[in-house]
């Protein structure tokens, strides 16, 4: 094979070039995303990584103006693999940063393994209450909310609307209670009974019935994933919906709705986000979203974009250096960027100080999607920031 | 608490003990006549509701797509008797668990692959919506009382096939004694896969009604399996009727434990502490119920030998 020799010339300076190159190209953010992908809530965790990957585009493939590398990592929704998946990112791939994660027992198991090295942690979606509290950390982040905050909004709803002689349903777990305890700070109206089921129960028809039999004025649920759409499909066949107001937090969303179509219509959600929500750079996501993958993102995605965005902003802002934790963590305070919720600011325990709204599930032509009603709360903090003793 | 409320709440557990024995009915027969622990039995279900769903929206009827899901459930559990499972009989059941183990992870990847991990959108025909005024006040949807109605059919036939005919007879052999039966000059390989599809199918059956008021979504069978295990454990291995009695035991407590054991509780202690025992206690109520009838009757209720 005769190979002109100019060819030959230019491909050598181009090796040699190459081998000159790696001190700059070694420059590069690396982001471990931990997050549910198999099993049954796996669908979840789909989500969440689409948005992240519609972050990466939006910011032409770079972080903060590097490269980067994105790691993810399946939780399997157990707080051991979750710590055995981060240490893995931490020693192996040596991430910059981790974030990521929907489970709140998850999340407290994995945020001293990440922090303990050093590097920082962004939570975008789990909101347990110690890490708002008294277990705050200066290089743990979250781009979501305190669990707390969603059901004080649905509170302050039905207060302000006068409901009275309310049946409370939700899960028997850590998180059930938490939602009927922040639901209650706000509501101080009658509650006719409260009732804690097994966390994955698939029936509530013996439930349905007891609440039928108590005749209550509304019903206020906390039923995340499976379990919700199972109970939504349940109370439309008791033949409830429409007759008694069912308000619910975390349980219909656009997740579930696919799943249940008209058995989700009328019911009343409080959130912090929304498709609807009128802010361009929500629009950009959205549209783009609907674009990519031909569905409607969901709460877990858009706040994983946010975290992505987050990062961006910080490595941005320290001009990649990426060994500085600290100064890393001074400039994610800032929250310099351009939030699919609107203003953004973050609280003296790294939790957003952000707006709720109400939503209901509306007929938009064929569809039913989420729409927003009023806004509940207006720069919004949670309950635990007094506990957190972190130097600001 | 009114008698109509305790009967209404009494159907409950009927309804649910009719689809615990329909999953219970196939597991016991799997394992009384084979010796053969099958996990993956819950997987069949889900099978059953993603065959019936997806045969549903493809010929746009709901009784064909009801068919079509039970045949091809039928179908899917002979193959993987004649594939994976023939070759377990003679190992312990320790391989057998670890195998079948395997068929989970399987069947779960597979319809997430198929499917997606989302859970799909079921709907029922109009003519299965609605409600029944039973007596004044008392409104039960129309649905359940269908599926009470299916199950306890279902129960009669089996009992019919088991004690009337020539299958069962085979069947009811096969369980008292493999070996002589073999011996005898019957196919028992082919007894085997027979009794593995029709197993499969009953599964399929209460999948196919479970899709419409629970999730069809990857996994969905693992969570109804534990509750169909301590089923047939009460019941008594191998047996039928164990599988029925046991079956409706379990549905009925498990519902009335729900519903009445907090107030209940509160007449004898006090009301806060009832409210944090009660439901802790109502989900633990089918197993205390386990450990007392093994205690008892080790070989449960009905025992399908000696």
């Amino acid at each position: 094979m005769h190979i002109p020799a100019r060819l030959l010339a230019a491909s050598l300076a181009a090796a040699s070039l190459a081998f000159a190159l790696p001190a700059a190209a070694q420059q590069k953010v690396k982001i471990g995303f931990i997050t549910t992908m198999s099993g049954p809530q796996g669908v979840i965790g789909g989500y969440m990584k689409d948005s992240v990957e519609l972050a990466l585009d939006h910011l032409g493939r770079k972080v903060g103006g590097l490269e980067v590398e994105m790691i993810y990592g399946d939780d399997q929704t157990k707080p051991d693999v979750g710590v055995q998946v981060a240490e893995e990112m931490l020693k192996k791939h040596q991430v910059d940063f981790v974030a990521g994660i929907i489970w709140s027992n998850v999340m407290m198991a994995v945020v001293p393994v990440v922090t303990g090295a050093g590097k920082i942690m962004v939570g975008t979606n789990a909101g347990a209450s110690p890490l708002a509290g008294k277990s705050c950390h200066p290089l743990y982040f979250s781009t979501s909310w305190n669990n707390d905050q969603t059901p004080e909004a649905m509170g302050k709803v039905m207060q302000e609307q006068g409901v009275n002689d309310v049946y409370v349903l939700a899960p028997n777990y850590q998180a059930g209670k938490d939602m009927v305890a922040g639901f209650k700070r706000y509501y101080k109206g009658r509650i006719v009974e409260e009732i804690y089921t097994k966390l994955g129960q698939q029936d509530y028809q013996a439930e349905i019935t007891q609440l039928r039999s108590k005749s209550p004025k509304a019903v206020f649920a906390f039923y995340p994933g499976g379990m919700g759409i199972q109970f939504l499909r349940q109370f439309d066949q008791a033949g409830l919906r429409g007759q008694l107001p069912l308000y619910t937090v975390y349980t219909v969303d656009e997740i579930s709705i696919p799943a249940v179509k008209e058995a989700a219509l009328g019911n009343w959600e409080t959130r912090f986000w929304s498709p609807d929500l009128k802010n361009a750079a929500n629009q950009k996501y959205v549209g783009d979203y609907k674009k990519k993958y031909g569905k409607l993102p969901v709460f877990y995605g858009a706040q994983s974009y946010d975290g992505i965005l987050l990062i961006d902003s910080a490595v941005r802002a320290t001009r990649g250096n990426l060994k500085d934790a600290k100064a890393l963590a001074m400039a994610m305070r800032k929250a310099d960027f351009k939030s699919i919720r609107g203003p953004f600011e973050y609280n003296v325990n790294h939790h957003p100080i952000q707006n709720f709204y109400l939503l209901r599930a509306e007929k938009t032509g064929d569809d039913i999607e989420m729409r927003i009603k009023k806004t509940v709360f207006e720069k919004h903090k949670d309950s635990y920031f007094p506990e957190c003793k972190m130097p600001w | 608490m009114s008698w109509a409320l305790v009967f209404e709440q009494s159907l409950n557990g009927l309804q649910y003990g009719v689809m615990l024995f329909l999953m219970a009915a196939g597991l016991t027969l799997v394992f009384g006549i084979m010796n053969l622990v099958n996990l993956a039995h819950g997987s069949l279900y889900m099978v059953g509701a993603y065959l019936a769903v997806a045969a549903t929206q493809w010929t746009g009827s709901y009784l064909a797509g009801v068919t079509l899901g039970l045949l091809g459930t039928l179908l899917v559990g002979m193959l993987v008797e004649v594939v994976a499972l023939r070759t377990l009989y003679e190992r312990d059941h320790l391989d057998q668990v670890l195998a079948t183990f395997g068929l989970i992870l399987f069947f779960n990847e597979l319809v997430a692959i198929l499917w997606g991990r989302a859970s799909l959108y079921t709907t029922l025909p109009s003519w299965l919506q609605g409600h029944i005024e039973l007596f004044s006040g008392t409104r039960y949807p129309l649905y359940r009382l269908a599926v009470i109605g299916v199950g306890l059919a279902v129960a009669a036939l089996l009992w019919y096939l088991v004690t009337r005919t020539r299958l069962g007879m085979l069947i009811r052999a096969g369980a008292s004694n493999r070996t002589m039966v073999g011996a005898l000059g019957v196919n028992i390989r082919l007894l085997y896969t027979v009794v593995f599809g029709f197993g499969a199918a009953l599964a399929g059956l209460a999948g196919l009604m479970a899709g419409p008021i629970y999730s069809v979504q990857p996994g969905m069978g693992e969570l109804i399996l534990i509750q169909v295990f301590v089923v047939i454990v009460i019941g008594g291995i191998g047996s039928i009727r164990g599988a029925l009695v046991g079956a409706l035991i379990v549905g009925v407590v498990d519902t009335l434990g729900r519903a009445f054991l907090k107030p209940l509780l509160g007449y004898l202690i006090s009301p806060p502490a009832a409210e944090s025992a009660g439901p802790a206690l109502a989900s633990m109520l089918i197993y205390l119920l386990m450990a007392v009838v093994l205690a008892l009757r080790p070989a449960g209720l009905f025992p399908a030998r000696g």
